[in-house]
């Protein structure tokens, strides 16, 4: 089996070490707008925190009964700086030994990864949105304050649009080129 | 003389009696002077902001207000010398301090002029000063907060009109007494002892750069008159003072006859960079003055209020070369410098001309000696000797004078009620335009700095009449509102305005929008009475005062339901608003109390005393619509008996809140 092309090498290479970005930026967020907020409110999730406006939402959402979102209630925020550290070592691991079985591989465990993610977004989403306090001061019945796992989504006064952010673009990144390169050498490899 | 007096009297009966043969009504007359695209040019989109900030004395409401222009919307009131129970400000145990005086608590005042600082004689957004008239203070308020942040009271002052002007780059605000008096600490004499006893004290304000904080550098006891008002000098003339000044005649009793006998008064010109020098070889003396200096700070969210107790002052008769008077028409009201520093402008409300001084001219009659004999051992300048020009014919009882930035000047003229506007250099009428109705003080954006914005003029008119519907004998005060950006000047609006604007100055958006505060951060609140958050409420008994360490949050008080309060207690509930969002205040008013509501903004703690005068149980609420649920925020004190048993307790049931947390730790 011939090794991958120095191209391949390169680009994944190179998105692996961009993974390092993630550490120093969100890697999703949810916007929210209010006829009373009409410059809007955010919340930024990185990989190990919570930042913007939370306190301000949670003030909000205690009407209808949800619970406040704090950083105790994402044990991910543990789990994933090392889980990402791994991604970014098995890309450059890939990208050094140059070979292709290794490169399938690398491809399964990142769409499974986002897979796991994006279903572990949503049902975080889920409970949150689902998890009423039957004394809150406003019930309406039926409703449910689930965020949009990705898009926009209106839930009563508010609208919420939830889109990965500069970290989660990088990830987008690391799958593309990936897979990419596992077309690209398939190819020109046969 | 007299007969001048009588003469201007006659002719402004004949202006009226024409005005009144005019088969048409003024209304009629206003309209052809009005802009026809007036409609477009003031019309503010909704969700769209005014260009510039009108920052507005109240005169006889002892407060300032904000507006808006072009559109004339009144945005907000900020209290200043007077208590406003619409927030709290003077009646909560915070902001009491800062209306304490030397002769205690005075919580009125009659509030006259802006002045915005400046640095190098250009707007620099950061403060308006504000004086107080009536018992001479001089305020400075901020324009990120847009609240009073210091008071500071002058001493040997009969009433603070000649104030709060500032010099170039804002190192003094200035305040000269429109009475004079004898010092406060040899005040028991005859009146009659005017011309031994009286002076015309003169104080220099120091402002600190960086803080903007106040304090008194020295005052100068200059001879017996009123000082009416005043400009800093700028660009060539940076470092001079001008006042003017009116009964220089030195009466004391009949001032309307006896302060209008001679052709002309003064107008005071001040080296004070010469008065520094002179403080600097220590030719000052510190005298026994009584005055309060009170301070609001932004960290403990409370004033502090200090009594000083000795002033700094300067005799100009040891101080030679520093003082000089120049003669000015019939007792010159306002005294403005023109953007370049270069021309004075006197307004003597009496005469017929406007008497235009050079600086050029002035420097050099000092060199020379150019004098017309002294007033008081002060020098005083020949006439002719500084004199620029005089604009002939301009109009009856000029006022005040702004400038357009383009070579013009535009002035007020109360008797014949019209704006004027006049070459500076050529000393020519270009246009003039009717104001509805006696116009006092005039305002155009940067009209007293070294760079006008220009744009509008507007007018502050002392009579209103029939302009608006009418509301019984007491009437709204009028501005109008005028585009100066053409050749003629053109009418736009009309607007009512609040208390009786002395003054105004107006500054571009830009310059202030984007420092404007939003929120108090919670974990920067250093208030000795916080509470940062529920856990942190309590009820502490001293004696027979109650504190009530509180928090309102969207929608309740915690604690809601208080017992154990007895008749002849007095309580204390210091609210701290726990909201982080902007636009989120809590009210706070409880039933049958003899002081006020509060207001309190976010991450804010303030405190209502509260004197209970009935045994039962008193209903509190919210009085700021909070949230959906704002008519649920409400609670309960129970007042018992003097000497009764019931223990001190509290609590909130409950809350969303606790719930919400609770939640969050079962996960």
């Amino acid at each position: 089996m011939k090794p991958l092309k120095r191209i391949s090498q390169i680009a994944l290479a190179v998105s692996s070490l961009l993974l390092i970005i993630t550490y120093f930026v969100p890697i999703w967020k949810i916007d929210l707008w209010a006829p009373q907020y009409p410059e809007g409110l955010s919340m930024f999730i990185w990989l190990n925190k919570l930042s913007g406006q939370v306190e301000i939402i949670n003030g909000l959402n205690h009407y209808i009964g949800m619970a406040h979102i704090k950083e105790e209630m994402f044990p991910e925020f543990k789990i994933l700086p090392y889980a990402v550290a791994i991604i970014i070592l098995l890309g450059l691991l890939t990208a050094f030994l140059r070979n292709r079985k290794i490169l399938f591989a690398l491809a399964a465990i990142l769409v499974l990864a986002g897979a796991i993610a994006m279903y572990d977004f949503w049902s975080w989403g889920y409970k949150y949105g689902h998890n009423l306090d039957p004394t809150a001061a406003i019930k309406v019945p039926g409703m449910a304050y689930q965020p949009p796992l990705i898009g926009y989504k209106e839930m009563l006064n508010f609208g919420a649009y939830s889109i990965p952010d500069i970290g989660g673009w990088l990830f987008v990144l690391l799958g593309l080129v990936t897979l990419s390169t596992v077309l690209f050498e398939v190819k020109t490899n046969k | 003389m007299k007969n001048d007096f009588l003469k201007i009297s006659v002719l402004a009966f004949v202006v009226l009696g024409i005005v009144s043969c005019k088969p048409k009504s003024n209304k009629t007359a206003s309209s052809s002077f009005l802009a026809g695209d007036a409609a477009e040019k003031v019309y503010v989109k909704p969700g769209t902001h005014d260009e510039f900030y009108n920052i507005v004395s109240g005169g006889f409401n002892g407060q300032l207000s904000v507006v808006g222009l072009p559109s004339g919307r009144t945005l907000r009131v900020i209290p200043v010398f007077s208590q406003f129970a619409e927030n709290g400000w003077g009646y909560s145990e915070e902001t009491k301090p800062m209306l304490n005086t030397s002769h205690g608590f005075v919580p009125w005042d009659d509030s006259h002029h802006v002045a915005l600082s400046t640095t190098k004689s250009e707007h620099d957004g950061r403060w308006a000063f504000i004086n107080g008239n009536n018992t001479p203070r001089i305020a400075r308020v901020s324009l990120s907060t847009f609240r009073t942040e210091e008071i500071i009271e002058i001493p040997n002052s009969g009433g603070n009109h000649s104030s709060p002007f500032l010099t170039a780059n804002s190192e003094y605000a200035v305040a000269g007494t429109r009475f004079s008096v004898p010092p406060d600490n040899k005040a028991d004499v005859p009146i009659s002892s005017f011309k031994q006893n009286f002076k015309g004290y003169i104080s220099f304000i120091s402002i600190d750069k960086n803080t903007g904080r106040m304090g008194i550098k020295f005052q100068l006891k200059t001879p017996g008159v009123s000082f009416d008002l005043s400009r800093a000098g700028k660009g060539k003339s940076e470092g001079w003072f001008f006042f003017s000044t009116y009964n220089t005649e030195q009466a004391n009793t009949l001032l309307e006859v006896n302060a209008s006998q001679k052709d002309k008064d003064f107008i005071l010109a001040v080296n004070w960079k010469k008065a520094e020098e002179y403080l600097a070889q220590g030719k000052g003396k510190k005298e026994a003055a009584k005055f309060a200096h009170n301070v609001y700070s932004d960290e403990t969210h409370s004033a502090t209020s200090t009594i000083m107790n000795e002033v700094m002052t300067l005799d100009p008769k040891e101080c030679p070369d520093m003082l000089y008077f120049m003669p000015c028409p019939k007792s010159p009201h306002g005294c403005d410098v023109d953007p370049t520093g270069q021309y004075i402008v006197g307004s003597g409300k009496l005469a017929a001309v406007i008497p235009v001084f050079s600086f050029d001219k002035i420097e050099k009659a000092i060199v020379n000696k150019t004098f017309d004999g002294s007033f008081d051992g002060i020098p005083v300048l020949k006439y002719e000797s500084v004199l620029h020009g005089e604009v002939k014919k301009p109009g009856l009882g000029p006022l005040h004078t702004e400038f357009d930035g383009k070579g013009n000047a535009i002035t007020s003229f109360f008797v014949s009620s019209e704006l004027v506007k006049w070459n500076i250099e050529k000393l020519e009428v270009v246009d003039r335009v009717p104001t509805f109705y006696s116009v006092g003080h005039l305002s155009i954006p940067g009209g007293p700095t070294a760079k006008p914005w220009g744009k509008y003029v507007v007018a502050y008119n002392k009579i209103t009449k029939d302009r608006y519907l009418p509301t019984g004998p007491e009437l709204t005060q009028s501005a109008q509102l005028y585009d100066i950006s053409g050749e003629k000047m053109k009418l736009l609006l009309d607007f009512p305005t609040i208390g009786e604007p002395h003054y105004a100055e107006s500054i571009p958006a830009t310059l202030i929008e984007k420092n404007s505060k939003k929120i108090f951060k919670l974990e920067d609140n250093k208030h000795p009475y916080v509470s940062k958050g529920e856990k942190e409420t309590k009820v502490v008994r001293k004696g027979n005062e109650v504190h009530v360490y509180m928090t309102s949050i969207r929608s309740h008080f915690s604690p809601d339901n208080i017992e154990g309060v007895k008749l002849g207690d007095v309580v204390y509930f210091h609210l701290t608003n726990l909201e982080q969002d902007w636009d989120v205040p809590h009210g706070f008013a409880v039933r049958g109390n003899q002081n006020a509501e509060i207001l309190v903004m976010p991450g804010e703690t303030s405190t209502l005393k509260w004197t209970p005068t009935k045994v039962g149980v008193v209903p509190m609420y919210c009085t700021d619509f909070c949230s959906a649920l704002h008519q649920e925020m409400q609670g309960y004190i129970r007042v018992s008996p003097a000497g009764s048993s019931v223990p001190l307790s509290w609590g909130t049931g409950k809350t969303p809140q606790t719930q919400a947390d609770q939640k969050v730790a079962k996960k």
